[in-house]
């Protein structure tokens, strides 16, 4: 009986609830298409601007080191080197960031006690607040000729390591993918860096503990118990980072020297990323199928980037459903 | 192996809370041990005192001693981490490392002490397992993650990697409460079995549970609010059960409050 009252009654009421769970969820949905359809906007520009340039190529795209977009009769661009630059510059970075973001997190949820770690969480947070365009300056100016010693050391004595050998820019300066890539893993720093935090901090008391009863100490609680659940976060978090270093622009293009020979796969070349070549030539963007090239080697960014995080997500998950 | 404790007047604070007074107690060895009383009146802490667990948590510290059959385990040469190793601990919640087989967790306190002889960890597993009554139901799966199995399963998976390590002593907080029936059996007749070669101790709200498994029952009451937790009396379970010398005692396990 009781339930038959309750059950007639309200109906109106409900009824109003509706109407707003409705609005939310088109608002929500809403919204959330606006992301997608961006996205795939985004990916349809850059192809049709690109594809009138890439037929009239004259050299292999993806195989080329040349860049020579003046002439719109005889375009000849290939991202080659592009793609080394870009790829050696993040990948020394997530190199030196990875593991300095990790002690730090660590330190933050598992040594350091709570009253400090907030203000030193803050200050590194702080550091993502430094524009870009300052990173760039401290890079070249102060960074680049303070490293110089450092780079030549490395060039001298391991040169046999591919990496080390000879670039194509002189050292002097340091205007190289060296200085570059660690001015990078600064700035990636952050990221990586909070996202680890908030995985660490969440490892469940009950495991934590039941380490330390078993007679962990801190350290071996922390192989057991804290890295195994968030090695996903970990991983995801840094290739956040990753993606925010293939695609950092104005840092690199004032670190970078500008080279004359194609790239030789070492650290102390110069050249341009994707990001740094695109961003150098945008004043001179009027003739459609040069510009076509540069949108080109976005699209390339794009694509490559879009991979990164693919690749991501899939090892967060693969992570996640092991730990369950 | 089975060591005895001696407790003399212990006084545990949380930074400046005093969360419990003077408590003195004696735990036989080969013998089950229950803490019983209603929430917050200290009888986890003080269990958790015993193997040192409660400094995990800032702040928390300790007065009095703790005797490890004469040895104190608060003197300042003595370091947490070698006590837990020698003292066991079953928790509320089952909670086997969730990315390690099951093999690996039971063997994990052996591992931390730094056996690697693979043989040698084999042996101790099947035998902890075996100890634990676990053996039969995972002989074939040793390989997979020890979250996989049921939460029955899982705590007598805890158990199992307690004993690895051959304890002096075993504590188990609360060790069914999160346990259906049928299983919260089969945690009681692994201690009546597991209490011929160990000392435990074991906190419990059941009090069936602390009257079927334990030889001697310690009743722990709060005096009111804020104040520290009591140990208010502690005998034979049976007497305790049957002619508690104390009211609050009596109250207690009828049913008239808690």
């Amino acid at each position: 009986m009781a339930e038959e009252v309750t059950g007639s009654s309200p109906p109106a009421k409900s009824n109003g609830r509706r109407r707003g769970d409705g609005v939310f969820r088109s608002m929500t949905t809403g919204s959330s298409l606006v992301i997608v359809v961006s996205i795939g906007l985004i990916g349809l520009f850059l192809l049709i601007q690109a594809v009138p340039s890439l037929n009239a190529n004259n050299i292999n795209f993806f195989t080329s080191p040349e860049w020579a977009t003046g002439e719109v009769g005889n375009l000849r661009f290939g991202i080659r080197d592009l793609l080394v630059v870009t790829v050696l510059s993040s990948l020394l970075a997530l190199a030196i960031a990875m593991p300095l973001a990790m002690g730090i997190a660590l330190f933050l949820t598992h040594y350091l006690q709570p009253k400090l770690a907030r203000p030193f969480a803050y200050v590194i947070d702080l550091l993502a607040a430094v524009p870009s365009i300052v990173f760039g300056l401290w890079g070249a100016k102060v960074l680049g000729p303070a490293l110089e010693p450092v780079a030549t050391f490395l060039n001298e004595n391991l040169a046999w390591v591919p990496l080390f050998s000879d670039g194509n820019v002189s050292l002097s300066g340091g205007g190289n993918i060296f200085t570059a890539g660690i001015v990078l893993s600064i700035m990636i720093l952050p990221i990586i860096t909070a996202v680890s935090r908030e995985v660490f901090r969440q490892t469940p008391v009950m495991q934590i503990e039941g380490a330390l009863a078993l007679g962990a100490t801190r350290w071996e609680m922390i192989r057991t118990t804290v890295l195994p659940f968030g090695r996903s976060g970990y991983i995801a978090g840094s290739m956040l980072g990753l993606g925010r270093a293939l695609g950092e622009t104005v840092a690199v293009l004032i670190i970078l020297r500008s080279a004359t020979s194609s790239s030789t796969f070492s650290f102390f070349d110069g050249g341009y990323t994707f990001a740094s070549k695109i961003a150098s030539a945008a004043p001179e963007f009027s003739e459609p199928l040069s510009t076509g090239a540069y949108i080109a080697a976005g699209l390339v960014l794009f694509v490559f980037t879009f991979a990164v995080n693919a690749l991501a997500r899939y090892v967060a998950g693969r992570g996640k459903a092991k730990a369950s | 192996m089975a060591k005895r404790f001696d407790i003399k007047d212990l006084n545990i604070y949380y930074g400046k809370f005093h969360a419990v007074n003077s408590v003195n107690l004696a735990v036989p060895p080969r013998n089950v041990t229950a803490f019983i009383g209603p929430s917050g009146c200290g009888k986890s802490t003080v269990l958790r005192s015993l193997n040192r667990m409660h400094e995990v948590i800032p702040g928390a510290r300790v007065e009095g001693k703790v005797l490890l059959d004469g040895e104190d385990i608060y003197a300042s040469n003595v370091d947490p981490v070698e006590v837990r190793r020698t003292i066991g601990m079953v928790f509320q919640r089952p909670n086997p490392f969730p990315t390690m087989s099951i093999r690996d967790n039971v063997v994990a306190g052996l591992r931390l002490a730094g056996v690697k002889n693979k043989k040698h960890l084999d042996e101790v597993a099947e035998r902890s397992l075996r100890g634990a009554n676990l053996w039969n139901e995972v002989k074939d799966r040793l390989d997979r993650p020890g979250g996989g199995l049921s939460g029955g399963q899982q705590q007598r998976l805890c158990i199992a990697r307690a004993i690895a390590v051959q304890p002096d002593v075993l504590l188990m907080d609360e060790p069914c409460s999160a346990l259906d029936p049928i299983s919260t059996l089969a945690i009681e007749d692994l201690i009546t079995e597991l209490k011929k070669e160990y000392t435990i101790v074991i906190v419990t709200h059941n009090m069936q549970q602390a009257a079927r498994v334990s030889d001697q029952t310690a009743f722990f009451n709060l005096l009111g609010v804020g104040q520290p937790g009591q140990l208010i009396e502690v005998d034979d379970t049976e007497k305790i059960f049957s002619n508690p010398g104390q009211k609050a005692t009596e109250d207690y396990i009828s049913g008239r409050f808690g």
